[in-house]
């Protein structure tokens, strides 16, 4: 078992090598994260804040977009692609397991995701504090920020994987991470404004609200950075993060608990595949 | 314990409310090579699908060396080529093996032999997405020999290639048999399959028709010979009076007659020469035999 988890973990690795994801998702981070840091920089004096944490700060927003994204495109055809090009037969044929391909996939593209974040982050970090010095909640925030997206990565490749396994053609497991992308990611949080502004202080806003932004991974690992800041400059929802029921922790919790569903719900689909 | 590779006993199976096998039987005992033929849709990558364990049977049953598809022995034993395969194109055929021998516990230091052995030695380092489609077939047939499986499912495993391509195929899986595989293929290719192997299982919308060697075959369905006699200049009509048969071309008379007649008739054309300029005998072929066992209405299929 170990050593067929090794080999198609090897493998799919190798892949996300060769197809150059890792590095262009490296180069894609880390000059976001730099423009970010660099154009930005100006504000810092007059926010009282030094440049590394407030990059950290907005960096945390624009993830939110940008690490699902590179997720579901690494992992959307990590089934569906191989029905189609028969490679799926070949290795079911084998007596590999269903739930080790999609443990051992898994793995190697959350490394991949987790890797290109890492690398891309810490590149542009490091420019930053080497141009406009580091401070130690800086760093920190950075650390946070490269740990909480290592696990946002994670979150969105088992998404992907589930909805892979899911749609069974490449074509609709395109389709379906599109849609989970926009619904999770911009309609779930346009929708959430418009109940907080349509409710007021009323019930909504106090007791439903914060378990809701919970509830999608996206927020959580916005609210987990945001909710470090003791002066960060946010508003929207964002701004909501300092009125929070629960610890920051809380949202890494709520990461983990849907890691834990969508690994548990994909492998179990992976049944249903006909190779 | 027993003498049989393979034992599909009484299958039917389907998707859905379609039924796609129909009470298959057939065995392939060690070392046999079978050819699987039938019209497209016959069921033949289903057979091949339901042997790797991927179809559950609705009715009937699947022995591999005695133990059910699915389960760890048969996967072992049974390795397989689909009809299309594409590998990743940004793997070399080298790694491609090694992950497949990975996932068999095969030993990976086997893998340059393999490739030497379809051929592919020079290319092992070189990504798939270089190679011809005649060589990512062969690197599919290597990837099918990884582990010594004792029998081979190979799908079409030639259409679309090159007649040399094709030849040095069969020698690659006639060693295999060599060293105790079975084999058994689905092919269109009639005339390939013809000295090529042991026995031919014919399918029909999802029944097995016949079942047995070309010999057997051809002596159970009695074709007739066709023979074509060219008449002499001015003789045809003489010689259509004299042995009957349909004129052809003017100057051509066709006869045909069972297979135990074929003699005595050509020796009665050969005391004619004075009609008759030349004969040309046409003994039924597999193409014959095939269309004979397909066009069998279901209820006149003997299994």
């Amino acid at each position: 078992m170990i050593r067929r988890l090794l080999t198609i973990a090897t493998q799919e690795f190798r892949l996300a090598r060769r197809n150059l994801w890792v590095v262009l998702a490296t180069v894609a981070l880390a000059l976001f994260a730099a423009a970010l840091g660099f154009l930005g920089a100006g504000q810092g004096a007059a926010l009282q804040a030094d440049v590394l944490s407030l990059t950290a700060a907005s960096l945390s927003t624009l993830s939110v977009y940008l690490i699902p994204l590179i997720a579901l495109l690494m992992s959307y055809d990590a089934f569906s692609g191989e029905v189609e090009r028969g490679t799926l037969a070949l290795t079911l044929a084998t007596p590999a397991r269903r739930w080790e391909l999609f443990a051992a996939k898994f793995a190697a593209q959350a490394l991949a995701v987790g890797l290109a974040v890492t690398f891309g982050f810490t590149i542009a970090g490091a420019a930053i504090g080497a141009a406009y010095g580091a401070s130690a909640p800086g760093l920190f925030a950075w650390v946070r920020l490269v740990g909480s997206g290592f696990a946002l990565g994670a979150v969105f490749v088992a998404v992907g994987m589930t909805l892979s396994a899911l749609s069974g053609r490449t074509a609709t497991a395109a389709a379906y991470a599109i849609g989970f992308w926009l619904l999770l990611v911009v309609l779930y949080d346009l929708a959430l404004l418009g109940g907080v502004i349509a409710a007021g202080d009323g019930l909504f806003t106090t007791r439903i609200f914060p378990w809701l932004v919970l509830a999608n991974p996206a927020d959580a690992f916005r609210l987990y950075n945001l909710a470090a800041f003791g002066s960060a400059p946010v508003s929207g929802v964002d701004g909501l993060a300092h009125t929070m029921p629960f610890p920051p922790e809380a949202a890494l919790a709520a990461l983990g608990l849907w890691l834990a569903a969508l690994l548990a719900l994909g492998a179990q689909l992976t049944r249903r595949i006909k190779p | 314990m027993s003498e049989t590779i393979l034992s599909v006993e009484a299958l039917s199976l389907g998707y859905g409310r379609l039924r796609v096998l129909e009470g298959v039987t057939l065995t392939v005992a060690p070392g046999e090579r079978v050819a699987l033929l039938g019209h497209n849709g016959a069921g033949k990558s289903t057979l091949f699908k339901a042997i790797l364990g991927f179809l559950p049977p609705v009715i009937g049953g699947i022995r591999v060396l005695g133990h059910a598809p699915g389960f760890d022995a048969a996967r072992i034993a049974v390795n397989y080529l689909p009809e299309t395969v594409a590998f990743p194109r940004a793997l070399t055929g080298a790694e491609v093996l090694r992950y497949f021998s990975g996932l068999r516990r095969a030993p990976r230091t086997a893998v340059p032999e393999l490739l030497a052995r379809v051929g592919l030695a020079e290319a092992a380092g070189r990504p798939v997405g270089s190679y011809s489609k005649g060589m990512r077939q062969r690197l599919g047939l290597a990837q099918a020999l990884i582990g010594a499986p004792r029998l081979l499912l190979l799908d079409e495993p030639t259409s679309g290639l090159d007649p040399i391509s094709r030849r040095d195929f069969y020698e690659v899986i006639a060693e295999a048999a060599g060293r105790g595989a079975s084999v058994l293929l689905s092919s269109h290719g009639l005339e390939e399959i013809e000295h090529r192997t042991d026995r031919v299982a014919i399918l029909s919308r999802g029944r097995l028709v016949a079942d047995g060697t070309l010999e057997g075959l051809a002596r159970r369905a009695a074709l007739p010979a066709r023979i074509r006699v060219t008449a002499r200049e001015g003789q045809a009509d003489r010689l259509q009076a004299k042995v009957g048969g349909t004129r052809f071309n003017g100057c051509h008379v066709d006869l045909t007659c069972p297979p135990e007649e074929t003699l005595p008739t050509v020796a009665r054309l050969a005391g004619l020469s004075s009609l008759v300029s030349d004969v040309d005998l046409h003994r039924p072929g597999l193409a014959d035999l095939y269309r004979h066992f397909s066009d069998l209405a279901p209820e006149e299929a003997r299994p």
